[in-house]
């Protein structure tokens, strides 16, 4: 019989690591859903105990906080290594240098303590980042999982059996937000300055190309969208024009969310799920979050997403997916690498 | 030996590029550059269709770094978001940058003297909507060879 957490509880302390990008962070979850800490180290204060600036984007630099994140993740959780059940790591998909230092680093305490190891696949700790706050949700769910390095529609009939309906040919969701937002000098993170701005703006204000509405499968491109804003701009800035940045914002903003609604509602129904699991950074999209629901409510359809902090990569959902394979009796060995290219 | 292409098209700038990984070898390094949108991505697309790679080419910028597997290793880079000198020396990238694959690089030009100094450097400009002008540059004598077949052949 296959593990399922939404009839079985299982008891245990699990340290969960993430390093699939960007991101150093480490959490402990206990049972599957209470996040003891949850700790990701460009929120930490690092500059005094390292000395210096630490650059966002570099295996060298989850080389240096790596310990110190999960040091404060089992202190913050007041749990000392005797306690824990397991160790959890991100293997793929990602940078396979970034990858390779949570992994060296779970390794290793597995070795040293002998806990047992699970390897987890970064795209199913966004799904189940879900499940940290919506502890009655049962599949089959349809998953929108839209992020800086990622954008797909997944259909997942029961716990850890995932069909990939469709995914972008270009750019992810989250890069087309950022790319945008930077071009039009709005600064960074792109998605939640794009999404404030939108909020003032007339999104039928201008007209941007909806690419791949009506082809009838679950793709994304995102690529020709962001070519039509900056052709628009250009044009206007040649012309003289004053460009309306909330117009804008909220023209290219509708130009993503109308795709991605018409295409989750599309396979919602294709699939008869009740449930739509909205993951990934783009998840905090105040307008996508919006109009799932409001198009989904009259086809008794219900869209949960995660809350802001566990939207974005974070080690919490690494636990809760951890605690899921561990009970499936799926362990990592020590021998075993990353996997950059893993898919779900 | 630089020289211009002009693509019309995505599906122009992608059959150029497939035309041009048919001349390939294992260790050549093109480096992209030109504003968002001007078809570095769409390039190399047609590069991976050209090496018979079966995945498909999506954006890297996040990841970094993208692998794909055809008649030669690709390996698709993006350094978009890297700003900084110590941030590309943090990347560790050496294997990548100086194996046994093919390298394309977006946004190479930004850490161009970190990069391999035979390379043929594609810089794409807007000419239009949907027209692109592509001005080849080359740096060794690997790279002028690779130009002057691909100029022949195209």
């Amino acid at each position: 019989m296959m593990f399922d957490p939404t009839v079985e509880v299982k008891k245990d302390t699990i340290l969960a690591i993430e390093t699939s990008c960007d991101e150093t962070a480490a959490a402990v979850v206990r049972d599957g859903w209470q996040v003891l800490s949850n700790v990701v180290a460009s929120q930490v204060d690092l500059h005094a105990r390292f000395g210096g600036v630490v650059p966002e984007i570099a295996s060298r630099n989850h080389l240096e906080t790596v310990n110190a994140v999960m040091a404060q993740a089992l202190n913050e959780a007041g749990v000392a290594l005797p306690d824990l059940t397991a160790v959890a790591v991100t293997i793929g998909p990602g940078l396979v240098g970034a990858l390779h230092i949570g992994l060296v680093a779970a390794k290793a305490l597995a070795f040293a303590t002998g806990l047992p190891l699970v390897g987890v696949n970064h795209l199913e700790g966004h799904i189940f980042a879900n499940l940290l706050q919506h502890r009655d949700a049962t599949p089959p769910f349809v998953c929108l999982v839209v992020s800086g390095g990622h954008t797909s529609l997944v259909h997942m009939p029961e716990f850890g059996s995932y069909e990939l309906m469709g995914s972008t040919l270009d750019d992810a969701a989250g890069e087309a937000f950022d790319k945008i937002a930077k071009f039009l000098g709005l600064g960074y993170p792109g998605g939640p300055m794009i999404d404030k701005l939108a909020a003032d703006g007339d999104p039928s204000a201008i007209e941007f190309p909806r690419a791949m509405m009506h082809t009838k499968d679950f793709d994304f491109s995102l690529s020709g969208l962001k070519t039509a804003v900056i052709n628009h701009v250009r044009k206007e800035r040649e012309a003289g024009r004053e460009i309306d940045l909330a117009d804008l914002a909220a023209g290219f903003q509708a130009a993503v969310v109308d795709v991605q609604v018409h295409k989750t509602v599309e396979a919602a129904e294709l699939k008869r799920v009740d449930t739509v699991l909205l993951a990934g950074g783009v998840a905090c999209n105040t307008s996508l979050r919006e109009r799932l629901r409001a198009e989904l409510i009259n086809r008794n359809v219900r869209v949960l997403y995660p809350s802001p902090a566990m939207c974005t990569d974070n080690a919490a959902m690494i636990g809760a997916a951890g605690h899921f394979r561990l009970w499936r009796g799926e362990f990592l060995q020590l021998d075993a690498d990353a996997l950059p290219n893993l898919q779900l | 030996m630089d020289f211009v292409l002009t693509s019309d098209s995505p599906e122009s700038t992608r059959r150029l590029a497939a035309c041009l990984a048919s001349l390939l070898d294992a260790g050549d390094t093109i480096v992209l550059t030109g504003d968002l949108g001007a078809g570095k991505t769409c390039f190399t697309q047609g590069l991976a269709d050209g090496l018979g790679c079966p995945t498909q080419v999506t954006s890297p910028t996040f990841v970094i770094l993208h692998e794909l597997e055809g008649r030669l290793r690709l390996y698709h880079l993006d350094l978009y978001r890297i700003e900084t000198a110590r941030e590309f020396a943090d990347l560790g990238l050496e294997e990548t940058l100086f194996g046994d694959g093919v390298c394309v690089i977006e946004w190479g030009d930004k850490f161009a003297e970190e990069l391999p100094e035979d390379r043929l450097a594609l810089d794409f400009h807007f000419d239009g909507d949907t027209s692109r002008r592509i001005r080849v540059s080359t740096f060794g004598e690997r790279s002028s060879l690779l130009a002057a077949k691909w100029r022949g052949a195209c």
